[in-house]
């Protein structure tokens, strides 16, 4: 064999995707914590893509809390980790890897950056460290049932008395407000100036009197999304973000966020390692699912496209470590993100051939002491499947996050 | 981790788009590649004289200590501009077999005059029965003396009519397709019993068919253990090339972006129609989703060449070949009439990225590689 040196392999260059020995105790530390920590019910909930109970869900935030690793992204005056883009990789990877899910968005991905962003010491003071530890929970109020896709023009009015706003209207597609403590809104302060212009963004304790909640059993037959209702709602001033007539401005920057946060490639990685290992299970045509090429193709063309935004997510992250400003390429993950998650439980449901059909939902699964119908693993992803058709509906549907690149990236 | 560019790299980039930008506009493109070579011997000293040619090589033979990274990031300019001196199949493919299955003689010899650019080099591994599959071999060779006797056929060499010399795989023993028993060899384009029949391809560049019939070949590397050096230079070459698509699709969508905003019908600029918007998100989002991949990819490479790497090579690939279709036909369809012209530079931004998507194995070929490795 020749030289072979003549050509060089160099990765110490600037460019480079390699892991320093660091990064590979710190993988070890968390792989240790998530597997002392987890609870086994969380893990399996989370696994087979049922809904979170709280109380599981608050015990696993809290150890995430105490271990100083609940808000990754955040300052680390605020209470962030302080890591790089590679310990954060690492950190998801490992969460996905093992079922852990990450803390429920509402407080710590949407609200808390918010407020640690545009509100005042005192709200931060008030407000941060009861979304760091789990004590309070949020829902988001944005959605009302005029105003879907043309958030802008939504209705529910706050008109101040004293050191008061008075809301009233109703807000709709409320996910988890059964369980949250609070709600942060956008209201209308204004009706006579352009949509945009005359929008505040209110922090509402959800036991304030006059604020009534009505489920909205969902396809999945669960109970996630919430009609709520304001009535004569007193909110201190106190509790709004900003300037009055500014929440526009601070709700696409929560937007933005939360584009991020849903891209989910993790669980997404889990769902393909899944699939994988049922393929080896599910028996057709005397052989096994993953010796059917068609099959295995349209999983193949899954994980690839899942790669693809892995790393066009990693290069986003890089490109904000580096100074850089994104405009909307958030959207992007949102899209790629959210259609890869689709593409993969429909493939779930479809390789449980004739048990897709048995539905076994969460109110089964938590009463049950008998084993489900058909296999195992086939409890859980019709249930998930169902529940994720909202998932290019919600956080913006992917046709208005077209928009929003074509706006803003290509200018059209 | 880190996906930003260090500064030399960031000037690597600067001066190969500044090279794009002064010698291949739309029209100096066509005109070149309608000349007999095809390609400008002037660009190719420039090439030399900037140190593109010696970027892979160690600094021990005269060149760079460039990784796969400073190769992506100069294909990826390249792609840009459509470039048409034959600096992959030199540098990126032979060169690199070369430099990886050379003996220090071999690699004295050909690795300089490559750099100083007095030497164009081409690499023979297709057949007509062989399709993608690189261990499809049956031109044969047969030891004579200090040499071999080569006889066999390779199909569409890149670059094979222009080259000095020409690297053929051959087999010296095993059945076709075994990955044992292929050997590489290096053959002068004079030699007695080499017929080259040159050819225009689709893309603007040249091949050629190459009829070899007892012709004298020097041996490269090992005798019949050439494979893995064959598949290892070629997954980095399918990194080199993944990068030009990422340039190439670019250049598309930025030309396509454009005419949205100009080209007016109903008395609006078409960019305005929702229908039109939506279609250019989507190719804008296969181009980033591309980059991302060959940004990776090129990473993986420059890491070293493992089962992984493989497999994230056959992912980037059928990835960029997916994409290169959509964003490349795409763009001819949101150009209407002007996009089926010879004239406008926007088929062959189509043309280019259609033979990318073929070249070292299609979409198809390469979900199965990737499958397989799984």
């Amino acid at each position: 064999m020749g030289t072979g040196d003549a050509l060089v392999n160099n990765g110490e260059t600037p460019m480079d995707l390699s892991f320093r020995d660091e990064d590979l105790a710190f993988q070890a530390e968390v792989r240790e914590f998530i597997d002392k920590k987890l609870p086994q019910d969380v893990k399996e909930r989370y696994d087979r893509g049922l809904h979170f109970s709280k109380e599981g869900q608050v015990q696993w935030q809290k150890a995430l809390y105490y271990n100083g690793w609940i808000a990754p992204n955040w300052p680390v005056e605020y209470g962030g980790t302080g890591w790089s883009i590679t310990q954060k990789f690492i950190f998801s990877q490992e969460l996905g890897r093992a079922s852990a899910p990450p803390p429920i968005p509402f407080g710590v991905s949407m609200v808390g950056p918010v407020i640690y962003t545009f509100g005042n010491q005192e709200q931060k003071d008030k407000f941060l460290p009861g979304i760091l530890n789990s004590d309070d929970w949020w829902c988001q109020g944005y959605s009302e049932p005029g105003s879907g896709s043309d958030l802008a023009s939504l209705q529910t009015k706050a008109v101040r008395d004293g050191d008061d706003y008075v809301v009233n209207g109703q807000k709709i597609w409320t996910s988890h407000a059964q369980h949250a403590d609070w709600i942060f809104c956008l209201v209308r302060t204004d009706s006579n100036v352009k949509h945009q212009e005359g929008i505040s963004f209110l922090l509402i304790d959800m036991k304030t009197p006059g604020i009534t909640l009505k489920p909205i059993i969902g396809l999945d037959k669960e109970h996630t999304l919430n009609e709520v209702f304001f009535d004569d709602v007193r909110v201190p001033v106190a509790n709004r973000i900003g300037e009055e007539n500014k929440g526009w401005t601070y709700a696409k920057f929560l937007l933005g966020n939360e584009r991020t946060s849903i891209a989910r490639v993790a669980q997404s990685k889990r769902h393909v390692e899944r699939l994988r290992e049922i393929a080896k299970q599910e028996r057709v045509n005397g052989g096994l699912l993953e010796d059917d090429r068609d099959f295995m193709r349209k999983l193949n063309l899954i994980e690839v496209d899942l790669m693809a935004l892995e790393y066009t997510e990693l290069r986003m992250l890089s490109m904000i470590e580096a100074g850089k400003k994104l405009s909307a390429e958030p959207s992007l993950l949102k899209i790629k993100g959210t259609e890869i998650q689709q593409r993969l439980t429909e493939l779930l449901v479809e390789s449980l051939g004739m048990y897709g059909a048995p539905y076994e939902a969460l109110k089964k699964y938590e009463g049950r002491n008998e084993a489900p119908v058909g296999p195992d693993y086939a409890h859980g992803p019709m249930a998930e499947h169902l529940y994720l058709r909202a998932a290019s509906i919600y956080g913006g549907s992917n046709e208005i996050q077209r928009n929003i690149i074509s706006k803003m990236v290509l200018g059209l | 981790m880190d996906f930003e560019l260090s500064e030399e790299q960031s000037l690597l980039k600067d001066s190969i788009d500044r090279f794009v930008l002064d010698h291949y506009s739309s029209e100096a493109r066509i005109k070149l590649s309608e000349t007999d070579l095809g390609f400008s011997r002037d660009h190719w000293k420039t090439m030399a004289e900037l140190g593109w040619l010696g970027m892979p090589f160690s600094e021990e033979v005269g060149g760079f200590g460039g990784s796969p990274v400073e190769t992506m990031i100069m294909m990826e300019s390249m792609g840009k501009g459509l470039v048409l001196e034959p600096f992959f199949s030199t540098v990126i493919l032979s060169g690199a077999l070369v430099a990886e299955a050379g003996s220090p003689a071999q690699i004295e010899a050909i690795i300089p005059e490559v750099i100083e650019g007095n030497l164009m080099l081409a690499f023979g591994y297709a057949e007509a029965q062989s399709r993608f599959n690189l261990s499809d071999v049956e031109t044969t060779a047969t030891k004579s003396g200090d040499s071999y006797k080569i006889n066999g056929h390779k199909a569409v060499v890149y670059h094979g009519g222009t080259a000095d010399k020409i690297i053929v795989s051959a087999r010296t023993s095993g059945n076709s397709r075994d990955e044992d028993g292929i050997s590489l060899f290096i053959i002068n384009n004079d030699a007695a019993g080499v017929d080259i029949q040159s050819y225009r391809t689709v893309d603007g560049q040249q091949a050629a068919d190459i009829r070899l019939d007892n012709a004298e070949g020097e041996l490269l590397g090992k005798e019949g253990k050439a494979f893995p050096i064959i598949e290892k230079v070629t997954d980095n070459a399918i990194g080199a090339l993944c990068a030009e698509a990422v340039g190439a699709m670019a250049a598309a969508n930025e030309i396509t972006n454009e005419y949205l905003k100009t080209r007016k019908q109903f008395g609006v600029a078409i960019g305005k129609f929702q229908v039109l918007q939506h279609r250019m998100v989507d190719m804008y989002m296969e181009a980033e989703q591309s980059k991302s991949m060959s940004d990776m990819v090129a990473m993986k490479l420059a890491l070293g060449y493992e089962v992984d790497t493989k497999k994230a090579v056959s992912a980037t690939k059928a990835q960029i070949g997916k994409a290169a279709k959509f964003v490349g036909q795409q763009s001819v369809q949101l150009h209407g009439g002007m996009g089926m012209t010879d004239e406008y530079s926007i088929g062959h931004y189509f043309k280019r990225l259609s033979t990318i998507e073929m070249l070292f194995g299609n979409t198809d070929y390469h979900l199965n590689r990737y499958s397989n490795l799984s």
